[in-house]
């Protein structure tokens, strides 16, 4: 008999990213981590994104935080015990709480702790420590579809299933680049496009991958959604749309919102001019909304983070309402969530303004929930949300912090005062993945080293209310814990050792579940006190299902509303006349320009995940500001070069790229970079803290901004095996490639090469160079022996490609042709370069595509039967599309 | 009848002049070489590497005798000519015999430099010129021998390196403060000196011979810096002169050789003179391309067809001690020109292209020279490189790869 290892079986996990919340079969083998979609779960049925296709590329340890730090006098990081660090964290929260107030204490949370972390966290600080001061990143994210929600319908709810979308025949896209940043769901929707015709219709300041595939693109002027939907109502309302029966049954006060409706937006006409639209595209958009019963509008970021978020959640839910469209396969108002665990978050209340459970601060919810938990000494009203949060940290009146999976030193508005504001606190504690980030930066005093995914044991739910198991494949690096474990022992040394005693975090759910249940009998949407009492064994094998599952055998799909059952006192649903639609601040003379920021296709966040995937590092390299081409001609800027973008509260230099698709008068920026990965490009200094009334969520999507050309003098890049430093004065920007890091650079004042070669050379290093010093050129790669340590690439007027060199730089060794070909930058055989990658799945770049096309390739589906591109995840397939149309 | 055309001079120049007579007019003339050394033509390049023992003697000759015959060539070898008569058109041999000619060649070479020291007499002190030098050379090499090569030029470095390849101890020692000054900038001679030094000749630079030292024989070499260097044998190798004194006698046009016009052409209408006893518009040339090349044109010339030799671009392009050299042009680079660099000590290779107005004009390359030619053509050519610059230094193919 032969023993042969067996690598083990794959596991049944949710992708981190997103909050679609796909299945993944995770498969941990000797020679690294493959993730696959997993064909049984209902979010996905087998599809992956590039980003979570590239999940196996972010598991590397470098980087990691791996045990628990404090910062000592010296202001340097130091080891320490978990003792040691457990110890002084609670005693910070004890002393600051005692001295100053619960008040002065907060927990800054995030959509990526599971439901379990959430949990125990919302329950310290609202039942055990007294105060409410417990918001999430989330509040950047969906707090406005939280509170449209509840403003609308009594509760935070998510009526509808993705089975919807599968079952339109209108999709009505606000506010939502899903092609980019919720790929599944965006493939579920061609495929009903092509496959029953279904519309689809993108409502959008700005030409995107996603408006690229509608049948009807609204290029809306920012701040003005809510005027559009006032249209659609007032609309509805004169071609007699409306659903009476429906109405009159489970809503009230349609007429105050019809009134204001039709003083906002009384005509087509009145629509297009309050939205900078053509008539007939209003006319069309009204015509298809009153003639399709099944008819979803879906929304996201741009809807939510805005001043006026709320009201234009509850301007397009007043559409679904009057028609009756909610709660029937097909049709209804769908907010599409940014993050893994937004939901969770939401179910568990880990946020300011909720207490828990999807129960808020009235006397009866409270005194339910301190008899649930047995609690000492509950939050008796709401607390701070993020931007107020801040701003009292800000002013000293918080003064303990304990942030948690989160980078609000990057994320938050005005994120460069509010990087000092952290570096003001009496104890500020982070738990964390990453040894180093612009938060941890920020004067964390003390580090804990959190799991981070594939170490992770608990629950998720997605944006269709559905809970999935995140399950281990991995070991806990170093001294690395689950995030509940670390606030149950700091609870145990607050003294609160019974109510955080699980010896596991089945325990955990099972309580969450419980209190979820507690009292409900169909009074509150969220309940799963069906599940309160599974076994570990029925926990660990849990199969994804959506809520309520308010009986251990009711665990079917299922969508609310569709014979009403609101969650509101009289049981009906609410219209709302919202307030006048526009910006908070609008641009001046002096700020010409309305600054938008959102995502690219390949990265997520603040890049602790992606920035590590060579995979996702290719399709956009640096951080680049977005401009219509008659702006950039005004501003005297090209595609290519780099410009300052300055608003009230922040600056930063960008590379320039002109897209007729950017709207005249808008700038686009993205929101991933950070001071780790670039030198220029923290966007969340530049956003204004606005916020809307009702949400607290800041209007982070169009901060007044102005622009200036900035000399690029020489440009290059580096591929090396370990960071570089460069000198001061220089602007770079930093992504993965295989084998190592490229670093993008421009610097005014010119470079010494040959200087930064020698910094980078090892000891009995060589180093092969090349200089045209005539034309600013310089190259050089540095070997140890036989083995590529790093390449420099040096050139006036431009940024060389890289793809090629990266290609060589992955390999062990090189040919003396290979060698020579490296400096040359270009492969002997004469396929130089190829180019910026398109489709990362496939890793297929924008040469070979035009290549396809121009040998024939007449559509997108023939470029993938050519090259593969586009067949995977398909978030490509856009840019194909526009290729093949522009000749490419 | 056939007229008689004489050849003075039975090595690369003449033997190439032969060859391509045969071509153009085979009958035309019926040809008669005449050569003082004892051997059929053979290539002089690799007398290093019979010096080295990597050929034979068998293995350089240019042409087999058969071939000679093929010729129709009468082969004098062995013989001196010793008189022109340009009057009576016929050349005398040591012998005494005459020889008419309707045309005459005159490929006689040079002859090596020897400097005006004290001590150059001494038994011991030899050229580097021919298989007798060889011959010599071999005579006295092996491990316990002790061996000065002076002149660091082209010559003296493959002698010192044919010794140094039969065990000998050879120190190359050179007036200039580089190696090949006249072929190599200072870079790419900087790394033949290491080079050189690897295969274990310790090489002085800025070392001037102030005497050769030796009771009867050879025994030392003094230096002007007062330095002495213990030596059994002294190659000197510090340049030749064309051997234009056959012409002298004779009366014809010289310079510093025998003055030719564009068809190589003397001062006398029947009388030619090609190869390194040539002087054209000023230029004797030391290299076996430019010999050849006039050989062509020669030939072409006496077989009635248009001819006219311009003269050669110069390019060094040779194994030096079995490492490639290539330079040709401006390869220092005057005021108002640009410089593209590549070094890549990892493979040994260092390349500095000369450009002016964008346009190639000079290129030395050390180790890897195979991109020489391609170069040279671009500098004849004298077109702005455009896009070819981007990666002109690292050679054809990736140059004009995509």
């Amino acid at each position: 008999m032969t023993a042969h290892v067996e690598d083990p079986p794959p596991v049944a996990s949710a992708c981190p990213y997103c909050g679609v919340g796909c299945g993944v079969l995770a498969r941990a083998a000797s020679d690294g981590v493959t993730v696959s979609g997993d064909p049984d779960h209902p979010a996905n049925r087998g599809r992956l994104c590039v980003k979570g296709s590239a999940l196996g590329e972010t598991l590397a340890l470098d980087g990691r935080l791996l045990h628990p730090m404090i910062r000592a006098r010296s202001g340097a990081l130091e080891r320490v015990s978990w003792a040691t660090a457990l110890d002084a964290v609670a005693e910070g929260f004890a002393r600051i709480s005692q001295r100053h107030g619960a008040d002065a204490t907060a927990f800054y949370l995030s959509g990526q702790l599971l439901t379990e972390d959430y949990y125990v966290a919302n329950k310290l600080m609202k039942g055990f420590l007294g105060t409410a001061n417990v918001d999430t990143n989330s509040r950047l994210c969906m707090a406005s579809s939280v509170a449209g929600h509840r403003r609308g319908f009594g509760s935070d709810t998510v009526p509808g299933s993705y089975e919807d979308l599968d079952h339109a025949d209108l999709l009505v896209l606000v506010g939502s680049n899903a092609a980019w940043c919720h790929p599944i769901l965006w493939q579920r929707m061609v495929a009903n496009k092509q496959a029953r015709g279904a519309r689809i219709v993108v409502i959008d300041p700005r030409r995107t991958a996603t408006s690229a595939e509608a049948d009807l693109m609204l290029a809306i002027r920012p701040g003005t959604d809510g005027a559009l939907f006032s249209g659609l109502l007032a609309h509805l309302a004169e071609t007699g749309a409306l659903d009476s029966a429906y109405m009159a049954a489970h809503t009230t006060g349609f007429d105050a919102a019809l009134e204001r409706a039709r003083e906002i937006a009384p005509t087509i006409a009145a629509t297009a001019k309050a939205c900078g639209l053509a008539s007939d595209d209003v006319r069309r958009l009204f015509d298809w909304f009153r003639t399709t019963e099944r008819t979803v509008t879906l929304y996201s970021q741009g809807v939510n983070q805005s001043a006026q978020g709320t009201d234009k959640v509850s301007a397009i839910l007043n559409c679904h309402l009057a028609t009756g469209r909610i709660g029937r396969a097909g049709m209804g108002p769908f907010s599409l969530t940014g993050q893994p665990n937004a939901m969770g978050g939401r179910e568990v209340g880990g946020l300011a303004n909720m207490l828990a459970a999807h129960m808020g601060f009235s006397s009866v919810e409270i005194d339910r929930v301190r008899r649930f938990w047995g609690a000492p000494r509950m939050a008796e009203r709401e607390g701070l949300k993020a931007v107020a949060l801040f701003d009292a940290i800000e002013q000293g009146a918080v003064k303990a912090l304990w942030v948690m999976a989160t980078n609000p030193a990057a994320s938050l508005p005005r994120a460069d005062a509010m990087r000092r504001a952290m570096a003001g606190l009496d104890h500020f504690v982070v738990s964390e993945n990453v040894l180093s980030n612009d938060t941890v930066n920020s004067g964390a005093q003390i580090l804990l080293p959190a799991a981070a995914w594939g170490e992770k044991d608990g629950t998720v739910t997605n944006s269709e209310r559905r809970i999935s198991r995140q399950r281990p494949f991995l070991p806990l690096p170093g001294e690395a814990r689950p995030d509940w474990w670390i606030v149950a022992e700091v609870a145990r040394r607050l003294g609160f050792g019974e109510a955080f005693a699980w010896p596991d975090v089945a325990s955990i759910f099972r309580e969450h579940a419980a209190l979820s249940g507690f009292e409900n009998h169909g009074s509150r949407d969220f309940d799963i006190g069906g599940l309160a009492r599974i076994s570990d064994a029925e926990f660990e094998a849990l199969r994804p299902v959506q809520w309520p599952v308010r009986r251990p055998d009711d665990t079917a799909d299922k969508r609310f509303f569709a014979d009403g059952g609101f969650f509101t006192p009289d049981g009906k649903a609410r219209f709302v006349a919202i307030e006048a639609p526009g910006l908070k601040t609008e641009a001046d003379a002096g700020r010409p320009f309305i600054l938008n920021t959102g995502r690219v296709r390949d990265h997520w966040h603040t890049m602790t995940r992606t920035g590590k995937a060579p995979t996702l590092g290719r399709h956009t390299v640096e951080p680049c500001i977005e401009i219509h081409p008659a702006d950039a001609a005004v501003a005297g800027i090209a595609t290519g070069d780099f410009a300052e973008i300055a608003t009230a509260h922040g600056a930063v230099t960008l590379r320039v790229v002109t897209d007729p698709g950017q709207a005249p008068g808008s700038l686009f920026a993205p929101i991933h970079w950070t001071a780790e990965t670039a030198s220029h490009g923290r966007i969340g200094a530049l956003v204004q803290p606005d916020a809307d009334p009702f949400s607290g969520q800041p209007e982070m999507k169009a901060t007044p901004a102005a622009v200036k050309r900035v000399a690029p003098g020489v440009e290059g890049f580096i591929l090396s095996r370990i960071p570089v430093v460069l000198p001061d004065g220089t602007r770079w920007a930093r992504a993965a490639v295989a084998g190592g890091l490229g670093t993008v650079f421009s610097a005014p004042e010119g470079i010494d090469g040959t200087a930064l070669a020698g910094r980078l050379t090892p000891s009995g290093g060589s180093v092969s160079e090349m200089e045209d010093a005539a034309r600013g050129v310089y190259r050089a790669a540095i070997f140890d022996g036989a083995r590529l340590e790093a390449v420099i690439f040096v050139a006036a007027g431009g940024r060389p490609a890289w793809s090629w060199i990266e290609a060589q730089f992955g390999m062990s060794e090189l040919s003396p042709l290979a060698r020579k070909a490296l400096l040359a930058g270009r492969a002997p055989d004469g396929m130089a370069d190829s180019g910026p990658t398109v489709c990362a799945c496939f890793a297929v770049g924008l040469t070979a595509i035009k290549a396809a096309i121009a040998g024939g390739a007449c559509d997108v589906d023939a470029v993938g039967r050519a090259l593969k591109a586009g067949t995977n995840c398909g978030s490509c397939r856009p840019e194909i599309k526009k290729l093949i149309e522009t000749g490419a | 009848m056939s007229e008689p055309l004489v050849v003075i001079g039975n090595g690369m120049a003449s033997a190439r002049f032969v060859e391509e007579l045969g071509k153009q007019a085979l009958g035309r003339y019926s040809v008669l070489v005449i050569g003082a050394e004892p051997t059929l033509a053979y290539n002089r390049v690799l007398l290093s590497s019979l010096l080295a023992g990597e050929v034979e003697a068998g293995d350089i000759q240019l042409k087999s005798r058969a071939w000679w015959q093929s010729q129709g060539v009468t082969l004098v070898y062995g013989r001196r000519a010793q008189a022109i008569d340009p009057a009576a058109k016929t050349v005398t041999l040591e012998n005494g015999a005459h020889i008419p000619f309707a045309k005459l060649v005159l490929a006689t070479g040079s002859l090596p430099i020897r400097l005006p020291k004290p001590g150059m007499d001494l038994p011991g002190v030899l050229t580097f010129r021919d298989h007798d030098d060889v011959a010599a050379m071999l005579s006295a090499t092996g491990p316990a021998v002790r061996a000065v090569v002076i002149g660091g030029g082209l010559l003296g470095i493959e002698a010192a390196y044919g010794l140094a390849r039969t065990g000998t101890h050879v120190t190359l020692i050179h007036l200039m403060d580089r190696l090949m000054e006249r072929q190599l900038d200072a870079e790419a001679a900087g790394l033949l000196k290491r080079a050189l030094e690897q295969r274990g000749i310790k090489v002085l630079l800025g070392a001037d011979t102030a005497a050769i030292e030796g009771d009867g024989c050879v025994e030392a070499v003094r230096l002007a810096d007062g330095r002495v260097l213990a030596a059994d044998m002294v190659v000197s190798a510090v340049g030749i002169r064309p051997n234009a004194d056959l012409a002298r006698a004779a009366g014809l046009a010289l310079g510093r050789g025998v003055v030719v016009d564009d068809r190589m052409a003397t001062s006398h209408p029947d009388i030619h003179a090609i190869g390194e006893c040539a002087e054209h518009r000023g230029t004797c040339y030391g290299l076996v391309e430019p010999a050849y090349e006039q050989g062509q044109v020669l030939a072409r010339h006496l077989a009635g067809r248009a001819a006219v030799y311009a003269g050669t671009v110069l390019a060094t392009n040779l194994k030096v001690s079995g490492v490639p050299v290539f330079s040709a042009g401006d390869f220092i680079g005057a005021a108002g020109t640009e410089s593209v660099v590549w070094r890549d000590p990892g493979l040994g290779t260092y390349r500095k292209l000369v450009l002016k107005d964008d346009v190639l004009v000079g290129a030395v390359l050390f180790g890897e020279t195979g991109d020489g030619l391609w170069y040279l053509d671009l500098i004849r050519r004298g077109e702005r490189l455009g896009r070819l610059r981007e990666a002109v230094v690292f050679g054809r193919a990736l140059a004009e790869a995509a």
